[in-house]
């Protein structure tokens, strides 16, 4: 995956977000992890993805 | 509970018997010893009773009833059961009623997401399940005991007290004429989730329970629709909940529907209420014709089991010693199982076939079991009934992704009823590494055709030996074991038992494999068979 591949999917993403709406979005995005995880077929980086995307949620600034 | 103006035995389609409590000279006995003594008359202590009457053990059951139990409760036999009634011989009655069924549908918001199919084939004897009101089940097995002279019945009857003695434990009884003791070698306690003989024994069932409640009605109505489960999340009907529909016999529909948090049970369990939630659900699949409403009850999920299932000479049976999710519907199938694993066993002991260590194995084998079906149906009541925001999110994420593809409705599939291996188990032995694959000890052994009719049809009652070759068929009737008998199968039985020439499987008399050999013997055979029936010092 090119850079620019990586910017067109973080684009599609957050027009996706706002268009299906906050309300939504925990749901849309959690259709979407099953989605990609199946597509994915490797259940162990997926499982590893679940873990890793937890990481730094409340990170703050920097001090 | 029932509608207005009717009491618990009134019924749309089933006339309930009265039973009286011993008369006449039957008070004559009453303080009689009993070998073994059965507290609780429902489907699980009349089972244990004819399982022990088939070993040809005499058995009096006590019940503080005075009818079967009121209402259809649980309504789903499993294809497993089935095999218990035939080895007793009183399926026909059981075939006769009952609806069989392979199949259930799962919508979501109206649409299908997933059809699965349970496994079935022409080689198997049963169905995988059968719906039938559980009034039926206990007519039926009512039958049976009450033509069955090994077995005495007293009603309205309960246990009020017991106390150990070193032959067993004393009994007392409070029927409506007095109260009175009565020494029993064993005590099958089979009296359900409120056991008296629990409490009385100071033991207490052990586990979680689950949030989600649901109100479970049986209606009749006409209503054109086959024999398939039907599994409605958020429906319109109660957006944010589940509801489970289900066909029984004489046009009854066993309607589940789960309560929001903030309907409190005591509102929900009002008449006025259920009609409401029947109608409601009744209008999202198109019902508008009449219908009757029958019996309700409200139900919360439970994962809660005894330690240990023997306590000095009980023996806990059924519901008694666990409280299973009702979704998969293990409840009344896992208490079944235990009374036939009971009854055979207990059975064996009591008629010197088998040493007492075989006792052991009761527990070991059944509690297993139970921990098994809480694995499994855990995972169906956390989809049923979520838990949590989070588990709430990932189901509603699988059932809308599963609109469009297929693969996600399969986290909707609640995987039905399955046998458990005893694998491990004191009363099964260790596998012959020879087999690549087919059923290994402690499996159920797979159902197979043979000639016209099935293998489970001509099984004899005891241990089986299931051979190859005939030869080795003579060797072991040759033996003139009690409680052993061979058969030959057909040179080429399939390659589900991945056998050769000299192949031999050893079943118990529950129909589990005990053992399995490559290349058996009549000596392996034998020394098997008095392994597992723990009978040291036999001559051989």
């Amino acid at each position: 995956m090119t850079q620019a591949d990586l910017e067109r999917l973080y684009e599609a993403m957050a027009h996706q977000i706002d268009s299906v709406g906050v309300d939504h979005a925990p749901l849309y995005l959690a259709k979407l992890a099953l989605l990609l995880a199946h597509h994915l077929d490797d259940p162990e980086t997926a499982l590893r993805s679940i873990a890793d995307a937890a990481r730094s949620l409340d990170a703050g600034p920097a001090r | 509970m029932k509608p207005a103006g009717k009491s618990a035995h009134e019924s749309l389609y089933f006339d309930y018997p009265h039973f009286e409590p011993p008369t006449g000279p039957a008070r004559d006995t009453l303080r009689d010893p009993v070998t073994v003594a059965i507290i609780g008359a429902g489907p699980v202590g009349l089972t244990a009773a004819l399982a022990l009457a088939q070993e040809g053990v005499r058995s009096v059951l006590f019940d503080d009833k005075a009818s079967f139990n009121d209402g259809s409760r649980a309504i789903c036999l499993s294809r497993a059961s089935f095999h218990i009634f035939q080895a007793l011989g009183i399926v026909g009655a059981f075939e006769g009623k009952a609806l069989g069924w392979t199949t259930g549908r799962s919508f979501y918001r109206g649409r299908q997401i997933l059809e699965f199919d349970m496994p079935d084939s022409p080689s198997e004897r049963f169905r995988p399940m059968y719906n039938l009101q559980q009034q039926y089940i206990e007519q039926f097995l009512h039958d049976a005991v009450a033509a069955n002279p090994l077995i005495e019945t007293r009603w309205q009857s309960a246990l009020t007290g017991i106390r150990d003695t070193p032959d067993g434990a004393v009994l007392t009884i409070t029927d409506p004429v007095e109260s009175y003791d009565l020494p029993a070698r064993w005590v099958l306690a089979c009296d359900g989730a409120r056991s008296a003989t629990r409490a009385l024994r100071g033991l207490r069932l052990k586990g979680e329970n689950y949030e989600g409640r649901y109100v479970i009605a049986d209606i009749q109505m006409d209503h054109e629709y086959p024999t398939i489960r039907r599994a409605l999340f958020d429906p319109d009907c109660r957006r944010g909940g589940t509801v489970l529909i289900h066909k029984q016999p004489d046009d009854l529909w066993r309607i589940d529907y789960q309560l929001r948090d903030d309907e409190r049970t005591e509102d929900a369990m009002a008449e006025s209420a259920v009609r409401a939630g029947v109608a409601a659900v009744l209008r999202d699949i198109g019902h508008e014709g009449p219908w009757e409403l029958e019996w309700w009850s409200v139900y919360s999920a439970n994962t809660l089991a005894l330690d240990d299932y023997r306590d000095g000479a009980v023996f806990f049976v059924g519901d008694s010693a666990h409280i299973v999710p009702i979704f998969g519907v293990r409840g009344l199938n896992n208490g079944l199982a235990d009374a036939a694993n009971i009854g055979w066993k207990l059975g064996w002991v009591l008629t010197g076939r088998a040493g007492p260590q075989l006792l052991d194995s009761y527990t070991a084998e059944r509690r297993s079991a139970t921990l098994d079906v809480f694995a499994n149906a855990t995972k169906s009541a956390r989809f049923m009934t979520p838990p949590s925001p989070g588990w709430t999110l990932m189901r509603d994420a699988a059932l809308s992704l599963a609109l469009d593809h297929p693969f996600a409705g399969d986290l909707a599939n609640p995987r039905q009823f399955t046998p458990f291996t005893y694998a491990g188990s004191p009363a099964v032995l260790a596998d012959d590494p020879a087999f690549a694959s087919g059923p290994c000890p402690g499996d159920l052994m797979p159902e197979a055709r043979l000639d016209a009719g099935f293998l489970t049809d001509r099984l004899q009652p005891g241990f089986s030996a299931l051979c190859l070759d005939p030869a080795l068929t003579r060797a072991v009737n040759d033996a003139a074991e009690v409680g052993l008998s061979a058969m030959t199968l057909p040179a080429t039985p399939g390659d589900h038992l991945d056998a050769g020439p000299a192949t031999a499987y050893l079943l118990r008399p529950d129909g589990h494999v005990a053992a399995r050999w490559k290349s058996a013997s009549a000596a392996l055979v034998l020394e098997a068979f008095r392994a597992l029936t723990f009978r040291t010092g036999d001559p051989s």
